[in-house]
């Protein structure tokens, strides 16, 4: 994913004692917080996940694959993959292209650009929680901004609380109007460094504005889309989906809003099931882990750096 | 559509558009409308349900509750701030608020620097082990160690306490790598002059590296920042007493205080968790979009 060039640093001759001791020291704390709240839990999770226990218990008993067994048999599980599935699909395809059009759009010489691009980057900065809440005002089925508009035009609001459907499309609108700013800054950035002469040469060549954009812009922009991807999918599917979805739905009406990640949660801290919770989160991480490395090594075959 | 005339930014690391290309020429001067509509219905799209959100905080109960929705409100109504204050104690939210993202953030930031100067700048065997070790964490979604973290601190004893909600968060190296990043590029004779006058690490680190690297300081730092005030889910965990809750877990109490939503009140207090980090994106917003984009484009 980097590439890490190798600068001359300064060189310190000095005994290796010395270099062990002051390394150590500087960055000791750092690594050890890495072992003792990521690496260590991460094994943990998975031993807890061979048990059968509830949180706050001492109790606990061993059952081997009894977890991810029980998983694969609960009739809940097919609709809360499919849930996942497509709030992943949704919130990160749509991310990537409307902040895509976004950059673009940003990217021509409009006046009042610079207040539309920190208008469209605020959300991002904004607690989850907070928006979550503000959206779900905006939603409200009777009083709402939402259904006001509708209704001016003369249609019905559906009930964004109590339809699943409904309610799953209203979060991943709320997360798209979160994140859509972030990945259209970073397009930008990437944008803005597509060095003109190429563009030029094209034009001189005569390739229409589409043609430009497809065979030497969205190229170049490769390793942004990559980097993107791969930061916009683990993000929908860690904390950026559970603070919405907590404040919204708290994963209902009827599951309808319940991901793999809102489900560990609920199982671990509200009904209290931590050895299934900790399968749940093991499979979500084993997945997470696969599609990532899928992402890198197909994508990195055609990424073109320059 | 038209026809773009490129700006190159030299660096590309800050997206902030530069105005130092040349004029378009001819047929490209014409008014791009569609380019402006665009801007428009972007605008309108962001900010309309914030503002209609912010006009209901100064409603009355009757106005929030009429069919078609009123947008202004009779006269600014600010008893629903007030009854944010006097419902929850939102007092003790923004003062644990504030405690643990100074911490979080101000320990992240200090932490990180250590680790990318002795990364960069001290020789060890290993370190190409420790650099990768500080990598793959970065692709590990907190999700996945809440239960083991949860258990950890509870047998701790320190389930409402500061130390619980902020220890675990520091286990991230995003301000590390790109500390790292940065450190590569400093000119090493500096470092060699500081060594001749017979600095040690520490002093090189804090008053050598850190004072060049200033920029990237602060950009983490306000990153960090951000992101430590709207932690939710680990202060969700690790708080079950009211007088221990941050803001996002203490806002969720005004959701249900009747059994029935007060929207005027509950939107109050989401105008009052978001307006500081509102601020600190008002006023360092370059600084801001140059941490995020030092992430993106470190590689």
């Amino acid at each position: 994913m980097t590439t890490l060039h190798q600068v001359p640093a300064a060189r310190h001759r000095r005994t290796p004692w010395t270099s062990w001791g002051t390394f150590l020291l500087l960055a000791g704390p750092n690594v050890a917080l890495l072992v003792l709240f990521v690496y260590k839990p991460l094994v943990q999770n998975v031993q807890y996940s061979l048990l059968h226990w509830n949180l706050g218990s001492d109790r606990a008993t061993p059952v081997g694959l009894q977890n991810y067994v029980n998983y694969f048999q609960d009739p809940r599980t097919p609709s809360v993959l499919l849930t996942t599935l497509v709030f992943a699909v949704v919130t990160v395809g749509g991310c990537m292209a409307l902040g895509l059009a976004t950059a673009r759009l940003l990217d021509r010489r409009l006046r009042g650009r610079t207040f539309v691009r920190a208008v469209v980057f605020a959300p991002y900065v904004l607690s989850g929680v907070a928006v979550g809440m503000c959206w779900l005002f905006v939603f409200d089925p009777q009083y709402g901004l939402v259904s006001g508009l509708l209704r001016a035009v003369g249609i019905a609001s559906p009930n964004w609380y109590n339809d699943p459907d409904w309610a799953l499309a209203m979060v991943c609108i709320v997360y798209l109007w979160k994140y859509v700013g972030y990945v259209a800054i970073i397009y930008l950035a990437a944008l803005q460094s597509v060095p003109a002469d190429l563009l030029e040469a094209a034009q001189i060549d005569g390739a229409s504005p589409l043609r430009q954009f497809w065979s030497i812009v969205f190229p170049l922009l490769s390793p942004t889309t990559f980097f993107l991807g791969v930061t916009v999918f683990i993000e929908s599917n860690a904390g950026g989906s559970f603070d919405i979805i907590r404040a919204m739905t708290k994963g209902g009406p009827l599951e309808g809003t319940t991901t793999m990640v809102y489900q560990v949660y609920q199982e671990a801290f509200v009904d209290g099931s931590a050895g299934y919770a900790s399968a749940i989160a093991t499979l979500l991480f084993l997945a997470l882990l696969v599609v990532t490395v899928v992402q890198m090594v197909v994508v990195e075959r055609k990424v073109h750096y320059r | 559509m038209s026809v773009e005339t490129k700006t190159t930014s030299g660096s590309g690391r800050i997206p902030a558009p530069r105005p130092s290309g040349r004029e378009p020429r001819g047929p490209e001067r014409r008014v791009d409308v569609l380019g402006y509509a665009g801007l428009v219905v972007a605008a309108l799209v962001m900010v309309v349900p914030m503002l209609w959100v912010l006009l209901a905080s100064f409603k009355q109960r009757d106005e929030i509750y009429t069919i078609p929705a009123r947008w202004l409100p009779g006269a600014l109504h600010w008893q629903n701030y007030a009854d944010v204050f006097a419902t929850v104690p939102f007092a003790h939210f923004l003062l644990n608020s504030v405690i643990t993202t100074v911490l979080g953030a101000g320990l992240k930031v200090v932490l990180g620097l250590m680790c990318a100067y002795a990364l960069v700048f001290v020789e060890f065997p290993a370190k190409r082990i420790v650099f990768l070790l500080v990598l793959a964490a970065l692709m590990v979604p907190p999700q996945v160690t809440l239960i083991p973290n949860y258990t950890l601190i509870a047998q701790l004893g320190w389930l409402n306490s500061y130390q619980g909600i902020v220890l675990p968060g520091l286990a991230s190296s995003l301000g590390t790598f790109l500390f790292r990043q940065h450190f590569q590029t400093l000119p090493v004779s500096v470092l060699e002059a500081a060594t001749l006058d017979g600095a040690g690490h520490w002093r090189r680190l804090w008053q050598f590296v850190v004072p060049l690297s200033a920029p990237t300081v602060s950009a983490v730092a306000l990153v960090s920042v951000v992101s430590e005030w709207n932690q939710y889910l680990w202060p969700l965990l690790v708080t079950d007493r009211a007088d221990m809750m941050t803001l996002p877990v203490g806002l969720t109490l005004l959701q249900n205080n009747d059994g029935i939503t007060n929207w005027g009140v509950l939107m109050a207090g989401t105008v009052l968790v978001m307006l500081p980090v509102l601020l600190v994106f008002l006023f360092f917003q370059r600084r801001l979009v140059a941490g995020l984009a030092a992430g993106a484009l470190a590689n």
